[in-house]
């Protein structure tokens, strides 16, 4: 494994500070990485939502952790385009967010108007289950429902 | 200590950011205090996203005017005079009806604001304003259903927004002014002129509120200067709240 390797597996590793069951790859904050001729390290990052209180946190543990592998000049950088989306969260983060007890966010392109498609509850994975606030303990939370189950669950609403 | 920013382009990023922090902090003053928990941590979780904005917007201000202030010098070491906000966003909660009222003229105003703002000649602005959009949208998605639950609700919740639509309607006016600022940045590119924001605010509030069997009252009265630095009564003291801790410490980190 080349050292840009290593560097990626490492900050693509860490929790992320709100949802530590899922990793900041897993969420595609971790944009991208890379490392010069003198050793020194770039990192992007890019926030879910514009006041994200965790990103702060998640700058300084990306700091620290390359840091701690012995690249020292290390900088991080937070990239605002293109705007994060629920898009970019992986397969793995999406079975990890139903593990948790988090109904992941419904893959397709994000509409204004309209958003159709079931979310389904994690606990039950029945689709008929309805929202009870478009706001919940995170900003990229809402909370829901099951009709089936009756468990109150969070979503992580399409973004 | 006084902030001016210098340059057309600056001038006008400065009123949107101080829209934000501005709505923010009113919203944020309901933590705690609304009538259900879901509403608390909708009205929180809109402030915060508001506030970021706000932050996004304050670090572009910083590179424009050439003088790389930080997001707090501009939240907390301006007085009342070099905030350039709306009077709208300023307005008092008064009750959750003002408050969902004002919430949904303001939503409306900055989703057509954002959505213009996408295609600025700023990249910086562009970039925030695409986020912005996407969180804006739910923002104005819980003012109107709020709008139509209790506008078309008991006749006490109605007549509550009928009176908290007649306080806030006449500071509607100042959102669509044009100005020599709005002018320029309008022919560089970096953002809507006010005005052309109107017929599509208009649409949307018009129908909102007809749902909602509510009227927009007929003002004659058109209060204006948020963008001078002039403000109402109630600005100064929410002003005296938000900056305290930070002017009473100065530098004080944790």
């Amino acid at each position: 494994m080349t050292a840009i390797d290593e560097i990626r597996r490492i900050a693509g590793a860490i929790p992320d500070p709100e949802m530590p069951a899922l990793t900041i790859a897993d969420l595609g904050i971790l944009r991208d990485v890379r490392m010069d001729g003198s050793g020194h390290v770039d990192v992007d990052i890019t926030p879910t939502y514009s006041g994200c209180p965790a990103l702060d946190v998640i700058r300084e543990d990306v700091e620290r952790c390359i840091r701690d592998q012995g690249y020292t000049d290390v900088a991080v950088r937070v990239v605002l385009s293109p705007a994060w989306t629920t898009e970019w969260v992986s397969e793995a983060g999406r079975i990890k967010l139903r593990e948790y007890g988090i109904a992941p966010p419904r893959q397709q392109q994000f509409d204004l108007q309209s958003l159709k498609i079931a979310v389904e509850c994690p606990r039950c994975d029945s689709p008929r289950t309805h929202e009870l606030a478009h706001f919940g303990s995170t900003q990229c939370q809402a909370v829901r429902r099951c009709d089936a189950c009756g468990e109150t669950f969070p979503h992580f609403k399409e973004h | 200590m006084t902030l001016v920013v210098a340059g057309a382009a600056a001038v006008y990023t400065l009123r949107i950011a101080d829209d934000c922090l501005v709505l923010s902090h009113r919203l944020a003053q309901w933590s705690s205090w609304a009538p259900a928990l879901e509403d608390d941590l909708a009205l929180t979780n809109i402030a915060l996203d508001l506030l970021g904005q706000a932050r996004g917007m304050y670090a572009r201000i910083a590179e424009l005017d050439g003088t790389g202030r930080s997001e707090d010098d501009y939240a907390f070491l301006r007085g009342e005079r070099a905030f350039v906000n709306c009077q709208l966003v300023e307005q008092e909660n008064r009750d959750f009806a003002t408050t969902m009222v004002r919430q949904l003229l303001c939503s409306t105003y900055q989703l057509a604001q954002w959505q213009a703002l996408t295609a600025s000649t700023d990249e910086q602005v562009a970039a925030v304003a695409t986020k912005a959009v996407k969180e804006t949208a739910y923002h104005r998605d819980l003012a109107t259903d709020w709008t139509l639950r209790l506008g078309d609700g008991t006749d006490e919740s109605h007549h509550r927004m009928e009176h908290a639509l007649a306080a806030l309607w006449p500071f509607t006016a100042e959102l669509f002014e044009s100005d020599a600022v709005t002018r320029e940045v309008a022919a560089l590119g970096v953002g809507p002129d006010p005005g052309d924001l109107r017929p599509e605010w208009d649409a949307y509030i018009t129908r909102v509120l007809g749902d909602a069997t509510l009227t927009a009252p007929e003002v004659s009265w058109r209060p204006t200067g948020g963008r001078q630095g002039l403000h109402t009564e109630a600005f100064g003291y929410m002003l005296a709240e938000m900056q305290h801790v930070h002017r009473s410490f100065p530098g004080v980190t944790w």
